[in-house]
C-alpha cells in the first residue's frame, strides 16, 4: 500500500505511466509463462520486440512531441511508406549510394514536417485535417513512385541491415552451445533517439515550451513564449523522426510498396496515448511511449506466437487497449477538473 | 436563391453558401468539356441509362448518404467521425453474413432480407453510438474516439464473416446495388436521394437543424439555454452511424459479397472533402446538406475524370490531398484575415494614387 502514502506525489501522469509499465510488465510475464514452451522467455524474444518496432519507437517519439503540443500527426504511416519506397527507387533504379537514400529519406520527413507544420501553425487549419490531406498524398505519392515493390539490393545497404550486434548474454541450444542475443543497429539509433528526446524534453527551454504550449496555449503566450515558432519547430521535429524512424522501417523490410506500413499512424497514435501522452496536451514522456509501442509488439508476438488466433486480433486487442485509456484519461480529467471547482 | 437570381445581384449570388460548392462542380464539369467531349453523353444500353455522367451520379450514392451523416456530425461536434468506412465495412459484413446463414457463398437466402438489413443498420447505429458517447458524454475529441473504431472496425468486419469474403449471389439481393426491375437508373441513386430528402424533412420539420447549429457555435451557451446539447451531439453520431450502415449495405450489394477490406475504404476522407467542398466549416456550427451532396457529387466527378484521363487508383489521393489543402487554407481564417488585409491595403493604395493627380 505504497501507493496511499505517496498519493500526493504521484500526479495523473506518472500515473498513466505506472499504469502502462505495469501492463507491459504482466502481459509479458503472461506471454512467458504460457508460452514456455515455444521459446517466448528467450531473452531474443525480448530483443525482437526491439528489432521490430525500431522505426515505431521513433516515430512514436516524433508522434508524442506533437501530441504534447496538443496536436495529432496521422502522416507518419504514409509517409513511411513514401520514404521506403523513394530510398529503394533511389538504391536500384537510380543507383545512388545508400548515404544518399538516407539524406533522402530525411528530407522527405522533414519536408512533410515543415509544410505540415506551416499549415496547422501559421494557417491555423486543424492539424488532423491537415495531417490526413498529407496521409493520403503520401500514399498516393508512392504510387506515382512505383506501383510495383522494389527490393533493395543496395550492398551497403543490406550490410546496414544485417549487420548483428551481439549481446553478452543468450541462451544455450540442445548441445550447450552459447547463442548469444543480437541487436540490430537500427535498436541503438531508436533508444539513442529515446534518450535524446527525453533529456531535450526534460532539460532544455524548447522541451519545456512545448509542454507549456500544450498545457495552456493562452497562458504560454502570456508567458512571452514564441509558441508559432516552438509548435513549428515540433512538427519539423516529428517530420524528421518520421523519415528517420520510416528509414529504419525500411532496414527493417528492405523494400519498398505501395501498401506498406500501412496503420502505423494508428500505431504510433495508439502507443503514444498507452503510453501516457494526453490527447489533449501537456502531458507525455518518450519513455511512455516506448512502452507503449513494447506492448503493442508484445500483443502482436502473444498473438502470432499463440498461432490459431487470426490477424485482426491484434487490431482489435489494440483498439481496446486504446479506448481503455483514452476513457482513463476522459476519467482523470474530469476528476481533476471536480477538484479544481471545489 | 431564386429571388437573388431574379435581381441579378451579383453580390448577393456570389455570397450564397452554394455558390462556392457549384462553382466547384462546373469547373470540373468544364475540364471535360475539354478533355474527354463524351463524358456528356447519355445513351441507352441494354435497357438501362449509360454514360459518364450516370456513372457519376451513381458511384456518387453512397458518399452522398455517408456526407449528410458526417455533415451533422461536423456541425454538432466540431470534429468529424473517420470511423465511417469501417464502420460500412461492418454493416455489409453482418448483412451479409445473414443473408447467407454463416456460409462463404450462397445462391438463395437463408434469412429474410428484412431482418439482415434491419441487423445491419442496428449494428451500423450501435457503432454510431460508442462514437456518440465517447464524444458527447466522455468529451473526447472527435476524431480520436472514431479513431477507436477506425481501427477496430475492419477487424471486427472480419471477424463477423471469419476472415473470408462472403458471397451473396442472389438477384432480389443485388437490387439495391443494381437496378429495380426495368427501370433504367440505378437503384443506389434512389437511396441518395430518400436520404437527402428524409433527413431534410427531420432538419425542417422539426427544430433538429437549428439545435445542432446552437451546439455547434457554442455548447454550453446553449446548454444554458436548456437544450441538451449532450444528447443532441450523441444523436448525430448514432444518424451518422445508420447512414453510414445503409451506405454499407447499397457498397455490399454492388459487388454482391462483403469484402471487409474494401468496402468504404479511404471513403471517410472523400466525406470530409465533400463536407468541407459544401462550404460547411469543419469546426462546427452552420451547416448546409445541400452544399455536402454538392460535394459529394463533385469529388465523384473529380474521381471519375481522373480516370478518364488514366490515372490509377492508387494515385488518385495525391489529387484529391491537393484539393483538400487549397480547400482548408481559402477556409482558414487567417487565411481570410490576411486576403481582406491585402484587399483593403489595395485599396488605400489606390486611393493614395488618385490623392496624387
Amino acid at each position: 500500500m505504497e501507493k496511499k502514502k505517496s498519493k500526493k506525489k504521484i500526479n495523473s501522469s506518472t500515473f498513466l505511466l505506472m499504469i502502462t509499465i505495469a501492463l507491459f510488465a504482466v502481459m509479458y510475464i503472461a506471454g512467458m509463462i504460457i508460452f514456455n514452451d515455444k521459446g517466448f522467455a528467450k531473452p531474443q524474444m525480448f530483443m525482437n520486440l526491439f528489432i521490430s518496432n525500431a522505426g515505431l519507437i521513433v516515430i512514436g517519439c516524433g508522434m508524442t512531441l506533437v501530441m504534447i503540443t496538443g496536436g495529432i500527426d496521422i502522416s507518419v504511416g504514409s509517409v513511411t511508406a513514401l520514404v521506403c519506397m523513394s530510398a529503394a527507387y533511389a538504391m536500384e533504379n537510380k543507383g545512388m549510394s545508400a548515404v544518399a537514400a538516407v539524406v533522402i529519406s530525411l528530407l522527405i520527413g522533414t519536408l512533410f514536417g515543415i509544410v505540415q507544420g506551416y499549415l496547422v501553425t501559421y494557417l491555423e487549419i486543424q492539424p488532423f485535417i491537415v495531417t490526413l490531406a498529407g496521409m493520403f498524398f503520401g500514399r498516393g505519392l508512392t504510387a506515382v513512385i512505383s506501383t510495383d515493390m522494389i527490393a533493395i539490393q543496395n550492398k551497403t545497404f543490406l550490410k546496414w541491415a544485417n549487420y548483428r550486434i551481439n549481446l553478452p548474454f543468450g541462451t544455450y541450444n540442445r548441445r550447450g552451445i552459447f547463442i548469444p542475443a543480437y541487436i540490430y543497429p537500427t535498436v541503438i539509433i531508436a533508444l539513442a533517439v529515446v534518450i535524446l528526446i527525453t533529456i531535450m524534453l526534460k532539460f532544455t527551454k524548447f522541451g519545456r515550451s512545448l509542454y507549456a504550449i500544450g498545457g495552456n496555449q493562452q497562458s504560454a503566450v502570456m508567458m512571452g513564449l514564441n509558441v508559432k515558432r516552438t509548435k513549428m519547430k515540433a512538427y519539423v521535429l516529428d517530420g524528421f523522426l518520421a523519415g528517420l524512424g520510416g528509414f529504419l522501417f525500411c532496414l527493417n523490410s528492405c523494400a519498398g510498396f505501395v501498401e506498406q506500413a500501412k496503420g502505423l499512424e494508428m500505431d504510433a497514435i495508439a502507443s503514444a496515448v498507452i503510453g501516457g501522452t494526453l490527447l489533449s496536451g501537456g502531458v507525455g514522456t518518450v519513455i511512455g511511449t516506448l512502452f507503449g509501442v513494447l506492448i503493442n509488439g508484445t500483443i502482436s508476438s502473444l498473438i502470432t506466437t499463440q498461432g490459431t488466433l487470426s490477424s485482426w486480433w491484434v487490431r482489435i486487442t489494440l483498439s481496446a487497449l486504446l479506448c481503455f485509456f483514452i476513457v482513463l484519461q476522459a476519467v482523470i480529467a474530469a476528476v481533476k477538473r471536480k477538484k479544481k471547482k471545489k | 436563391m431564386s429571388n437573388e437570381k431574379k435581381k441579378f445581384n451579383w453580390k448577393a449570388v456570389t455570397q450564397h453558401h452554394l455558390f462556392l460548392p457549384i462553382v466547384c462542380l462546373l469547373v470540373v464539369l468544364l475540364v471535360n468539356v475539354i478533355k474527354t467531349p463524351d463524358f456528356f453523353v447519355i445513351s441507352m444500353k441494354g435497357g438501362v441509362l449509360y454514360g459518364y455522367l450516370v456513372d457519376v451520379v451513381n458511384r456518387a450514392s453512397e458518399l452522398v448518404i455517408v456526407a449528410i451523416g458526417m455533415t451533422l456530425v461536423t456541425a454538432a461536434s466540431g470534429g468529424q467521425d473517420i470511423s465511417v468506412g469501417a464502420v460500412m465495412a461492418v454493416a455489409a459484413s453482418v448483412c451479409c453474413q445473414i443473408l447467407s446463414g454463416g456460409q462463404v457463398s450462397t445462391d438463395t437466402l437463408m434469412n429474410s432480407m428484412a431482418l439482415a438489413i434491419i441487423a445491419a443498420i442496428i449494428v451500423a447505429g450501435l457503432c454510431g453510438a460508442f462514437n456518440g458517447f465517447l464524444v458527447a458524454n466522455l468529451g473526447i475529441q472527435p476524431m480520436v474516439a472514431t479513431l477507436i473504431l477506425y481501427t477496430a472496425g475492419r477487424g471486427i468486419a472480419q471477424l463477423v464473416t471469419k476472415g473470408q469474403i462472403t458471397y451473396v449471389r442472389v438477384d432480389s439481393f443485388k437490387v439495391m446495388g443494381g437496378y429495380i426491375g426495368k427501370c433504367p437508373i440505378p437503384t443506389p441513386i434512389f437511396f441518395a436521394i430518400a436520404a437527402i430528402i428524409l433527413i431534410n424533412i427531420i432538419l425542417k420539420k422539426t427544430a433538429l437543424g437549428l439545435y445542432i447549429e446552437s451546439v455547434g457555435i457554442n455548447g454550453s451557451a446553449s446548454r444554458l439555454v436548456g437544450l441538451n446539447s449532450t444528447m443532441i451531439k450523441f444523436l448525430t453520431y448514432v444518424i451518422c452511424g445508420v447512414l453510414a450502415g445503409v451506405a454499407g449495405i447499397v457498397a455490399s450489394s454492388r459487388i454482391y459479397s462483403a469484402d471487409a477490406n474494401n468496402i468504404g475504404l479511404n471513403l471517410e476522407m472523400d466525406a470530409i472533402l465533400a463536407v468541407a467542398l459544401g462550404g460547411n466549416v469543419l469546426s462546427g456550427g452552420k451547416f448546409s446538406i445541400m452544399g455536402s451532396v454538392i460535394g459529394a457529387y463533385t469529388i465523384q466527378a473529380l474521381t471519375t475524370t481522373l480516370y478518364a484521363m488514366a490515372v490509377s487508383a492508387d494515385q488518385l489521393p495525391v489529387y484529391k490531398a491537393i484539393v483538400v489543402i487549397i480547400i482548408v487554407v481559402i477556409q482558414s481564417p487567417v487565411f481570410r484575415r490576411n486576403m481582406e488585409a491585402w484587399k483593403q491595403k489595395r485599396a488605400l493604395r489606390n486611393k493614395a494614387m488618385e490623392g496624387g493627380h
